[in-house]
């Protein structure tokens, strides 16, 4: 057997003979991977940004909401018929073993005003474990406490864009805002937790006890209701379970009977979150397998010019086999060639694409995302694509018979 | 015993409507050191008897034993690995590799025999510097006369220490000076080195080389003097 840097140094050879043929061939590889490269780049950039906006929401949230979402006859949409308790939030606490914490809310949107300046923002009442259901912490600042949510205090936690709004290069803390016109103190501002799944600012926010919300500023025709109950399951395996304990026990204490319908509804948003994510998986496999496309066809693109290459040098295969040149020697001597082909071009396509996908989250503000596992992958195809496509080539050269390659004209 | 040994060889090409007898009924035996110059008009075998003798093609019937070996029974790789140990070609159009240096091209035979690249650059330097070529190691066969060629072909012929030189009009394509040029190397590769050479010509000066002359006519051998 021939040994393999010298038939390197022959391919190399091959190549430069034909510059252009060679450039053009290794076109279609460079495309084809730097195609793949870019596209997998897009699809896990979109997977990270969700899997980012998953945990900035919080992880193994339910969410209970007033009103049925069940199908049939004449129903309120969801949220419209009150009949969520602040008791509700509290025997779910109590009485679900795989709840870990419960935080009730109720609010609306209200305009702020701290001095000169105004903004208007959605106002959360909640309990203080908030903060735990969602995974969120404070810049600067306390918690409000169960004392302050007992008393209904008028102090409030702000998100991070209202603070901008409103105070500038302002220390908030301490200052005091009047939402409605009734005046609260700050006593937190919220870490940044940027964009929702669902685009929204999550930022654009401000927590105050819930009693205060229903007493002062929401006052509403059903005194301690509540729209939404968040509750943090102890575990993603528990979540199936707590979705099942809080159901239970809200039919048993809102007394609905066998064959009634619910008059709530518990929504798993990790569960529709990972759908989401699950969604970018799907689009990430399928720009990859799109592109994957391109790159079988620069491989026929080898295989075409491999097979042109063999019937040139019919002689040269003749003189080969005539001097003592194996079957294997021929057929390592195309593949190789074929090989030396698409691995430049996958490597000028690395380069390529990873540029390329550089230049599109700097141009266009798309994340991309391009893992050394998509780069081994492209690199790893590339050189198959050779193999694969220079097999046919490289067997029909080691299958001409001496004489009649030699006398091959 | 006889290095090649021919019993009864014909070769048919099955041209579809027609067939053509190219050998028929062809026997001889050559012995190690003979210097065989092979006669006859255009079209009466003498290509199609070299490159059978060469492992090139097959008989359509017949023995061939090379060595004591029939080479019936060997395989692809066999007969490429025979060829690269016990014989030499020289072709009427030199066939050289082209865009390849003219050392390149006699190291090709010690390639396929698996030989370090060391080991192959002074083998091939040898054999150059035997065909006259010390100072052309580095020239394209473009770079280079016929003559120059066809002795560059020589020498990739001699360079794996092969015991038989086949040479199918080896001058045919060059000037009568560069002719007895390169049939006085061979005669001296006879006579030195005990390589049998058989050789292809129609013109009689370059037969006289020749100590044995067979003359084939219409496929079949009809005088061996
Ligand atoms: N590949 C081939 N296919 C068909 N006929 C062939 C082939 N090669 C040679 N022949 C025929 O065989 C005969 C002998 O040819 P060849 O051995 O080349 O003659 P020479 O070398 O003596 O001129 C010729 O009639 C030629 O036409
Ligand atoms: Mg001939």
């Amino acid at each position: 057997m021939i040994n393999i840097s010298l038939t390197i140094r022959i391919a190399l050879r091959a190549i430069k003979v034909n510059k252009m043929r060679s450039a053009l061939t290794m076109l279609g590889i460079i495309i084809g991977v730097s195609a793949v490269i870019t596209m997998v780049a897009v699809g896990s950039g979109a997977k990270q940004r969700i899997a980012e906006q998953i945990s900035s929401v919080g992880s193994n949230l339910l969410m209970i909401l007033s009103g049925t979402t069940t199908p049939g006859g004449v129903r309120m949409g969801m949220g419209t018929q009150p009949t969520l308790t602040f008791g509700d939030a509290q025997a779910i606490q109590r009485e679900c073993p795989s709840v870990q914490y419960v935080a009730p809310t109720h609010g609306g949107a209200a305009q702020v005003i701290y001095g000169n300046q105004n903004w208007s923002t959605g106002i959360t009442g909640t309990t203080p474990d908030m903060l735990y259901v969602r995974d969120w912490g404070l810049v600067s600042g306390r918690n409000f406490t169960d004392d302050d949510v007992r008393s209904a205090a008028k102090v409030c936690l702000l998100g991070k864009t209202v603070v901008d709004n409103l105070f500038g290069s302002v220390n908030p803390i301490g200052e005091v805002v009047r939402i409605k016109k009734v005046p609260f103190t700050v006593i937190g501002v919220l870490e940044s937790k940027g964009q929702s799944p669902t685009g929204q600012d999550q930022d654009d926010v401000i927590y105050i006890p819930i009693t205060t919300s229903q007493k002062k500023i929401f006052g509403t025709q059903f005194p301690g209701m509540v729209r939404i109950i968040m509750v943090k399951a102890r575990s993603t395996e528990e979540l199936s379970s707590a979705e099942k304990e809080i159901t239970e026990l809200l039919r048993q204490r809102h007394r609905i009977g066998p064959k009634q319908e619910n008059d709530f509804t518990v929504r798993n948003l990790t569960q529709m979150m990972e759908a989401q994510e699950q969604s970018a998986n799907v689009m990430t496999l399928l720009l990859g397998a799109i592109a994957s496309v391109s790159l079988v066809v620069g491989g026929i693109g080898i295989m075409n010019i491999m097979l042109v290459s063999v019937t040139e040098r019919t002689r040269e295969i003749g003189i080969r086999m005539a001097v003592g040149a194996k079957t294997w020697d021929i057929r390592l001597q195309f593949i190789i060639e074929a090989l030396t082909l698409s691995m430049i071009g996958g490597i000028i396509g690395i380069i390529f694409g990873v540029a390329v996908s550089e230049a599109l989250s700097y141009f266009s503000g798309w994340k991309t995302l391009i893992s050394p596992f998509s780069i081994a992958l492209a690199f790893c195809f590339s050189a198959f694509v050779g193999v694969f496509f220079g097999f046919y080539p490289a067997y029909k050269a080691s299958m001409l018979k001496p004489i009649e390659a030699l006398r091959y004209e | 015993m006889a290095l090649i040994d021919i019993r009864n060889i014909c070769k048919t090409y099955d041209l579809g409507d027609v067939k053509v007898n190219a050998l028929c009924g062809v026997s001889t035996v050559i012995d190690k050191g003979e210097f065989v110059a092979i006669m006859g008009p255009s079209g009466s075998g003498k290509s199609t008897f070299m490159n059978i003798l060469g492992c090139l093609d097959t008989p359509t019937t017949g023995k061939y034993l090379l060595d004591g070996v029939d080479v019936e029974g060997l395989s692809r790789d066999d007969l490429a690995e025979l060829r690269n140990k016990k014989i030499g070609f020289i072709f009427q159009g030199f066939n050289l590799l082209s865009r390849t240096s003219a050392i390149e091209n006699v190291e090709l035979p010690l390639i396929y025999a698996g030989m370090s690249s060391r080991q192959r650059r002074d083998l091939a330097r040898q054999a150059l510097d035997r065909v006259g070529l010390a100072n052309r190691y580095n020239h394209l066969p473009n770079q280079l006369s016929g003559g120059q060629q066809q002795r560059v072909a020589i020498a990739r012929a001699l360079v794996n220490n092969a015991e038989i030189i086949l040479a199918d009009e080896p001058t045919g394509n060059l000037d009568t000076k560069t002719s007895v040029e390169i049939m006085e190397l061979l005669v001296t590769l006879n006579q030195q080195s005990g390589i049998t050479i058989i050789l292809v010509t129609h013109e009689p000066d370059i037969a006289l080389y020749g100590r044995r002359k067979i003359r084939f006519l219409d496929g079949s051998i009809v005088e061996d003097v």
